[in-house]
């Protein structure tokens, strides 16, 4: 018989070794489909590595990568928090960049300074308000926001479509459907000369911390935390519970806006529909993986960022799937949730218990 | 007029009663899953992996019903996951089921790359055949619209029955409803809760990988990437416009697959004053609405998403 027993303290150890520990074991399980796809292991494992870290060229590419994974895994982490289930986060990306693309791509002209803050804004806001119509459905008409933000990422990518198709066309694009690109003045300048990292790495770091401070060390973060513990004790404590989780959907909602805008304005320079190859969902395991920590977000995002950049690069070097990388931050999702019981509770191999 | 003309021919329903039936599976697999107290959202990831192993299997020279039988094993399988994680470890059931759908999309897409490196079109089986039942496909209307379907479709149909009678008329069935209420007072009567919604999420879970089984043998003949776009996800709404109940989970699906037959219609002779777009987002967001309507009646299983552990109280 198998008993789990509480675990009073698991201290500092545990809570920031099991991450690391179940990201490895990820890497780890990843040997089995290598080998079932005939990949000689050791040799892909190397090339991953040397993907992601071997030049300064690879550096800023897994840094390009961690940039919308940083923010759609602080989108994920604030709502968590406050159990607010927002698995729309690739819906609230795509709306960011599409109002990214509304104001910057010529309707409005000016210098960066004025720019630059404006297409953030624009794809804050647009993002924003993606979360916070299913967290009114959610509170005022109890309409489960689990099913509406997932559904919701279908309906944006087929209105992004009919955009592309339509308003936001890019006349010049041969029949491509994307947009017309974002005005020079508000592209997020490179951080490296000829390099792909760009100022949004720097707009998500200080979005991490910020919102690590906030939740810590204002009454609103700490809010959050209570309703997202026990809704029923915050209520009772003169929390109102939906005014929290509307702050909440503005920034989750708002920072998933602002990972579709950094690749918008960063990346790419206009908006397609394979703008996102799923960034609002690994942000889900980016942020588990961060045990919902605002800082340890910056880490996971590092990881599963070079896994992705690493696994890319390992597929084009030997052929094997690039899905390869989807398959081990899936299987890191699920190394967390363990290790997070783990740390929690402590197993008991009982030999004769009756029940 | 036309709208009339649409809604009385025989091949609109022949498509309604095709859109609805992987539904009817995903549906049933959902509210299996629900009515034990388990949120099961690694449904489109089970969808995935039914709709690839099914097809696999076939492709590999497995007949079609062994096709459907691995389809089911690997829903089972994925299901095991998820019940494990969610049941004895009562971790998350959200985050696990997301990790489902993740880890099960994901190792379809790279068994089905690493197995066919470099094709451009993606191969084909010969898929499960219309039926042709003496007397009974040749009935007028009816003939057309139900008894020319494939046999998974029949199968779905008859599983609406299936489930129907082990909720609401077997000991098992109380049992399974019982512990999503309840689950101390079924410990109370010296059942096991963990061994109850463990199966009842594994069985669901079968169910729902032939909600995708059909897809790639039935209703088309080849695995696509992202086939099944959204199609789990519109279950696990339609599975509370149902209320749980098998019955209305295949008046619901049925609703919806005649919403979407008509759309189809609608698009031929409207399509050009409105982007396509507009049609194709027309089941999401039913979906979103249909989950409005019974919001407020929503009557779900009392321990839904609360775990329980073996020994507390």
């Amino acid at each position: 018989m198998i008993r789990f027993e509480p675990r009073p303290n698991p201290g500092p150890v545990l809570t920031y070794g099991v991450p690391v520990i179940a990201a490895a074991i990820a890497i780890l399980l990843a040997a089995i489909p290598l080998a079932l796809a005939d990949a000689p292991i050791i040799k892909a494992y190397g090339l991953m590595i040397s993907g992601a870290f071997g030049s300064v060229f690879s550096i800023s590419e897994m840094l390009t990568r961690a940039t919308p994974l940083i923010l759609t895994g602080l989108a994920a982490a604030i709502a968590f928090r406050a159990k607010l289930w927002n698995i729309g986060a690739e819906g609230q990306l795509y709306m960011g960049a599409m109002a990214a693309v509304a104001v910057g791509a010529g309707v409005i002209d000016g210098p960066s300074w004025i720019m630059i803050p404006v297409v953030m804004i624009a794809g804050a806001i647009a993002g924003a308000l993606m979360l916070i119509g299913p967290t009114l459905m959610k509170t005022r008409l109890g309409v489960d926001e689990v099913v509406t933000t997932l559904l919701l990422n279908f309906i944006v990518l087929l209105f992004v479509q009919m955009m592309l198709e339509g308003a936001l066309k890019d006349p010049m694009s041969m029949g491509w459907p994307q947009s017309e690109p974002i005005i020079d003045s508000a592209v997020f300048p490179p951080l490296i000369e000829r390099m792909r990292v760009h100022f949004g790495l720097v707009i998500a770091l200080v979005s991490a911390i910020a919102l690590a401070v906030f939740v810590k060390r204002t009454v609103w973060g700490f809010e959050i935390r209570a309703v997202g513990e026990n809704a029923a004790a915050a209520k009772f404590a003169g929390i109102s519970v939906t005014k929290t989780m509307i702050l909440v959907a503005a920034l989750s909602g708002g920072l998933a806006g602002l990972a579709g805008v950094a690749e918008v304005a960063g990346t790419r320079g206009y908006l397609a529909t394979d703008l996102s190859p799923g960034y609002g969902y690994a942000g889900i395991v980016v942020a588990m993986l961060a045990r919902l920590s605002p800082v340890g977000v910056i880490a996971s995002a590092l990881f599963v960022a070079s896994v992705f950049v690493g696994a890319d690069s390992m597929s084009r070097a030997i052929g094997v799937s690039s899905y390869l990388a989807d398959l081990i931050v899936a299987m890191a999702l699920l190394c967390v949730l363990i290790g997070g019981f783990l740390t929690r509770f402590t197993v008991h191999f009982d030999r004769n218990t009756a029940g | 007029m036309e709208i009339i003309d649409i809604l009385l021919a025989a091949s609109f329903w022949e498509a309604a009663i095709r859109i609805a039936t992987p539904l009817i599976f995903g549906v049933l697999g959902a509210l299996v899953c629900e009515r034990a107290g388990v949120l099961n959202l690694g449904i489109e990831g089970i969808f995935t992996a039914g709709a690839m192993a099914g097809w696999m299997a076939v492709w590999l020279g497995a007949g079609l019903w062994g096709g459907v039988l691995v389809a089911a094993l690997a829903g089972a399988f994925f299901g095991l996951i998820h019940a494990i994680l969610t049941v004895p470890l009562g971790l998350s059931q959200h985050v696990s089921g997301i990790g489902v759908t993740l880890l099960a999309t994901s190792l379809s897409y790279f068994t089905y790359r690493t197995a066919l490196p470099d094709v451009s079109s993606p191969p084909r089986i010969e898929p499960f055949r219309p039926l042709d039942i003496p007397f009974l496909s040749d009935l007028p209307f009816i003939g057309q619209a139900l008894f020319s379907q494939t046999a998974m479709t029949m199968l779905a149909l008859v599983l609406v029955f299936v489930t129907g009678w082990v909720l609401y008329r077997t000991p098992l069935g109380l049992a399974i409803r019982a512990v999503g209420d309840n689950p101390s007072s079924v410990e109370a009567q010296g059942l096991s809760v963990y061994g109850l919604r463990i199966g009842a999420v594994v069985v669901g879970s079968s169910l729902m990988a032939l909600g995708g089984a059909f897809l790639t043998m039935s209703a088309f003949d080849a695995f696509f990437f992202g086939m099944i776009n959204g199609r789990g996800w519109v279950c696990i709404a339609l599975t509370v416009f149902a209320s749980w109940r098998p019955g209305k989970a295949l008046i619901g699906a049925l609703l919806f697959g005649a919403f979407d037959a008509f759309q189809v219609r609608l698009q031929t002779e409207v399509g050009a004053f409105l982007p396509s777009q507009v049609f194709l987002m027309m089941p999401y967001i039913l979906s979103i609405i249909a989950l409005i309507v019974v919001a407020r009646k929503a009557d779900y299983p009392k321990a839904l998403l609360v775990p329980w552990f073996k020994g507390q109280r």
